[in-house]
């Protein structure tokens, strides 16, 4: 029996898996499983990403928040249609208010180069620089921004994008991650792992901030809506005859077909996406680039003493990951339609990847797409699973009881301490995941 | 002078008070995060709800006293039940070192899986106060609000501005230092807490000098558990109690730790005031300090302020971030007690 | 029958052995000093002595009674004292308190002890208040030994107490070490300088490879042409 489990495990887990999403699909709804599939494709693309770090390499990345942040904005600067009057009101101090900034950058980088011999007062003069170029930008950029925000803010207020297809948005979403986990690899990788994972929670959080209060290029909290889309709309389908015929003919209502047919969409694009993904991550660990890795991350004092270049392959490694998360962030702008820079908090966009990781098994590339799937499902059903049972535990009780009632209202937050739970048994039980690493040669 | 004191008690009511307060509240939070890194070796992510769980106690007491008509007017009646907060707080640390931390700490765990331990402990804990009081905000302040109201400032002293004093203002600095200073003489003063500061600088000597490990472990739970129960009280007690803000408040904790250097708590309580005063200073609008001290008929379009209010929190982000880079040992060179 | 004696012992870290049935041992009052070429095992012989080294054969005795099952922190209890060869005091920690933990298994009064060490080492009385971090090397090593005779150890254990000190230190330390043994307790170290430290020796032991190649008295050693030309340097 257990031989038989291991030889055929990652068929039976995933089968299990495609089970439940059917379980849900009679109980509740095609539409809800499929909303459930597609988040679940999300979350394994970003688990892969975190993979690439944690299970290739060993760094702890706990910034996941920010680069899937990065791919959602990514997703408003490509797609949404750029807003003329505010590019004329305030584009060119906005424009010159970015030239400051590189231009500061540039200049301190320069400085910090030829100043190397003196000691203390290289730090002055960095700072006195940054405080300059900062009271510059202030000047030139500030006016600019006013004047983007102040044009029909309740519709644009900001600049817009580029106007081209949403689908452009993922490459570039990941250029976005990719380039700013090469910045923050660049300073923070030379750290020990527990700073390493608070550095870069901070830094995920700035961005976040960034994102939230910068609302000439975001529109912050007010939200971007009406993303285009890269599938049809449900109303368009709707009206078309042919949409109609074979609605009929799989006897549908035509509204639930229409919903559907749309999800079905998304999810061939995603598990597209996937496929080429898992390609990709499983030929480079197969690859002799893989090898080195693992040998780095087994043994980083002996790896280095071999002359590998452990602080440039940590930091490969690094970007790669990010620019998947950062992808992945992009989908998901995609998928919803809309970029909400208030719905990124820690605990769903990094800590819940984390455990995915963990619990599907770190190292291993099925193993993260099989935790994306499994805690997705069950970040997601917990709360009408809880409810269910916490229903028919309390049915003997009086209906009217506070205590059931509070019992109830308490049932959506059950699914923090199961996951909570199931982490700490996985990290004591079986530190290796439902999916274990390959023992390679 | 008028226009110079003007401007001083402007500073004071806006900066140096409510810097205090915060300052204090991360101090404490961040004594807790490096007793765990000095003894046990780790960043322990789930210190923030340890807070929170601590405060959920201290609240549901003070609504039983509440309703009791127990009170110690014109304190806040969570003082009162401060205690019992601790005490279930303790148990619960306690127990989730007996069932989870000591597991690994046996098979001598790298850090970073301590770290992902104390996520779970994080995620675990979150659920269990959203399932005990909901994700609300609760309000559980009584007693007097304001020590000093601006206006009676204004009176006694004829200034424009007014400098009042809110009595959780005062509860929180003073509470601080108490417990700073009791904090301070254990460590330093009694025999248990030189073996701490012993375990903590060097494990194996301490062993060899007969230091039992197990006994220090549960001394640092039941401080650390001590320690957050306050920090959590006072900054509801301050703020507002909302099991969601204490997550947030992590990253400052860290912040002030790392900054002070982690594992030392000197650097720990100086970490909190520079990260309070920091996120004050950069986000805080001069315009008015400099109308009074400038020339008398100057004239300012701008708000004189170096970062909008919006980006307070990220201040100590990014002093942590700088401070991680250039001197990752912090202010103080951490990694003892 | 010595009164600290390791017998026949063989063990290792790993799968490999490192010791080979290898005896140490030491008298009440005495001087016993280990020596031998790097990675003779002469550390871990000392250790193995200590209970610090798991051991597959062999046992050891002390004061009349079998501890091999012993934890080192038990054998600290029963009378047996060591110092590290590195990390051997709290840096983080004053002078006094450095020699307050040293005595931490003790429950009566410490006050004696502390003043007997500062008559032993006269310049730890003036640092009482510097954290021990902050001393020069030699001060540290006297920190080190100051804090386990706080106990008042039976036996006292040193690995390379003179490790990286000046041979002005080194002399100093050495005649520390005899009057400590002169209270009657009995001294095992292992020692780098091998000429100096046979000098004061009442015993040597010359490891190679984890095995005893000559054990006799110091000053036999020391005349032993064999010995001289191998591990003394002429």
């Amino acid at each position: 029996m257990t031989a038989l489990y291991q030889q055929y495990r990652n068929q039976i887990l995933f089968s299990l898996m495609a089970g439940l999403l059917i379980l849900v699909a009679l109980i509740q709804s095609l539409s809800v499983s499929l909303t459930i599939l597609n988040l679940c494709l999300i979350s394994a693309i970003m688990a892969l990403g975190v993979n690439i770090q944690w299970g290739y390499a060993g760094l702890f990345n706990v910034g996941v928040m920010g680069f899937a942040a990065l791919g959602g904005l990514a997703g408003v600067l490509i797609s949404m249609p750029p807003v003329s009057d505010a590019w004329q009101a305030g584009g060119l101090g906005i424009l010159l208010g970015l030239v400051i900034t590189i231009g500061t950058v540039v200049t301190c980088l320069f400085a910090w180069s030829r100043i190397q011999h003196l000691r203390r007062q290289r730090y002055w003069i960095i700072a006195v620089i940054i405080i300059s170029g900062y009271a510059l930008l202030r000047i030139f950029f500030d006016p600019g921004a006013d004047a983007v925000e102040s044009i029909n803010p309740s519709v644009t207020g900001y600049l817009g994008g580029l106007g081209l297809p949403i689908l452009v948005a993922w490459p570039v979403g990941a250029l976005f991650a990719a380039g700013i986990a090469f910045v923050i690899g660049k300073v923070a990788l030379g750290l020990r792992s527990d700073y390493l994972a608070i550095a870069t929670l901070g830094i995920s959080e700035i961005i976040i901030f960034f994102i939230k209060n910068e609302e000439w290029l975001t529109r912050g909290v007010k939200n971007v809506n009406g993303l285009s889309r890269p599938v049809p709309y449900e109303i368009d389908l709707q009206q078309a005859q042919w949409f109609q015929d074979w609605a009929m003919a799989i006897g549908m209502p035509v509204d639930d077909a229409s919903a559907v047919f749309v999800k079905v969409c998304y999810a061939l694009l995603f598990i597209a996406v996937i496929g080429i993904l898992l390609w990709l991550s499983e030929t480079a660990l197969k690859s002799p680039w893989g090898r080195m890795m693992r040998a780095i991350r087994d043994n980083e004092t002996a790896a280095a003493a071999m002359g590998k270049d452990v602080t440039w392959q940590h930091l490969r490694v690094f970007v790669l990951g990010s620019a998947v998360i950062g992808l992945a962030g992009a989908m998901l702008t995609t998928l919803d339609g809309q970029f909400t820079p208030v719905g990124y908090n820690p605990l769903r966009f990094t800590f819940l990847i984390w455990v995915m990781v963990i619990i599907g098994g770190s190292g291993n590339n099925w193993g993260a797409v099989l935790g994306g799937f499994f805690i997705w499902f069950f970040w997601i059903e917990a709360e009408p699973i809880g409810l269910w049972l916490i229903d028919a535990l309390t049915s003997g009780m009086d209906p009217q009881s506070a205590v059931r009632a509070h019992l109830l209202e308490g049932a959506a937050h059950m699914r923090l301490m199961t996951v909570g739970i199931i982490l700490l048994l996985t990290l004591r039980y079986a530190p290796e995941g439902l999916i274990p690493e390959k023992k390679r040669l | 002078m008028t226009d110079f004191f003007n401007a001083l008690t402007l500073l004071g009511n806006f900066l140096i008070i409510p810097g205090l307060t915060y300052g204090s509240q991360l101090a404490l939070g961040a004594l807790g995060v490096t007793l765990v890194y000095g003894v046990l070796r780790f960043s322990n992510f789930g210190h923030g709800e340890t807070m929170a769980f601590g405060a959920m106690v201290t609240i549901l007491v003070t609504w039983g006293f509440q309703s009791l008509g127990l009170s110690i007017q014109p304190l806040p009646t969570a003082l009162l039940a401060i205690p019992v907060g601790i005490l279930a707080t303790v148990i619960l640390t306690l127990l989730i070192d007996r069932f989870v931390y000591r597991y690994h700490r046996e098979r001598k765990a790298n850090p970073v899986i301590f770290l992902i331990v104390s996520i779970g402990v994080m995620f675990f804990l979150g659920g269990l106060i959203r399932f005990i009081i909901g994700p609300g905000d609760q309000i559980f302040f009584d007693g007097t609000r304001f020590i000093l109201k601006a206006r009676e400032f204004k009176q006694m002293t004829g200034l424009n501005e007014g400098l009042s004093l809110k009595m959780t203002q005062a509860v929180t600095i003073i509470t601080a230092v108490i417990i700073v200073a009791a904090m301070f003489w254990f460590l330093n003063h009694t025999r248990t807490g030189k073996s701490m500061r012993a375990y903590s600088d060097n494990e194996n000597l301490a062993l060899l000098s007969g230091i039992n490990p197990d006994r220090v472990v549960l001394i640092t739970w039941i401080l650390v558990a001590a320690l957050a129960t306050i920090a959590g009280t006072l900054y509801g007690l301050d703020k507002s109690f909302k099991p969601f803000v204490y997550m947030q408040l992590l990253l400052p904790i860290f912040a002030s730790a790392i900054v002070g250097g982690v594992g030392n708590p000197i650097g720990a309580i100086a970490g909190g005031y520079v990260i309070a005063f920091s996120e004050l200073i950069l986000t805080f609008a001069y315009k008015k300090v400099v109308l009074y001290l400038g020339p008398d008929n100057m004239e300012l379009e701008s708000l004189v302020q170096f970062l909008g209010t919006d980006y307070k929190i990220a201040v100590s982000f990014i002093i942590l971030v700088i401070v991680l880079i250039i001197r990752p040992t912090g202010l103080f060179s951490g990694k003892t007690i | 029958m010595g009164f600290l004696l390791g017998e026949q012992m063989t063990g290792g870290y790993g799968a490999a052995d490192i010791l080979h049935d290898c005896s140490i041992g030491v008298e009440k009052g005495e001087i016993a000093v280990i020596v031998g070429p790097n990675g003779a095992g002469k550390s871990t012989a000392m250790k193995a002595v200590f209970g610090m080294l798991p051991l597959r054969k062999g046992h050891v005795m002390f004061d009349g009674e079998d501890v091999t099952q012993l934890k080192p922190e038990e054998r600290v209890v029963k009378g047996m004292g060591f110092v590290p060869q590195t990390h051997n005091v709290f840096t983080s920690m004053t002078v006094e308190e450095n020699l307050e933990m040293g005595a931490f298994i003790r429950t009566d009064s410490i006050n004696d002890s502390i003043a007997q060490v500062y008559d032993l080492f006269p310049i730890l009385k003036e640092k009482r208040k510097q954290p021990a971090g902050e001393l020069s090397g030699g001060q540290r090593q006297q920190v080190a030994v100051g804090r386990a005779l706080m106990t008042h150890p039976k036996v006292l254990m040193l690995d390379e107490p003179t490790a990286g000190v000046s041979p002005i230190v080194m002399d100093e330390l050495f005649d520390r070490i005899i009057e400590i043994a002169r209270l009657d307790v009995a001294i095992l170290m292992v020692e780098q300088n091998a000429k100096q430290a046979l000098e004061i020796a009442d015993k040597g032991y010359v490891l190679v490879q984890g095995q005893n190649r000559f054990t006799d008295t110091g000053e036999s050693l020391l005349a032993n042409p064999e010995v001289r030309r191998a591990f003394l340097g002429g």
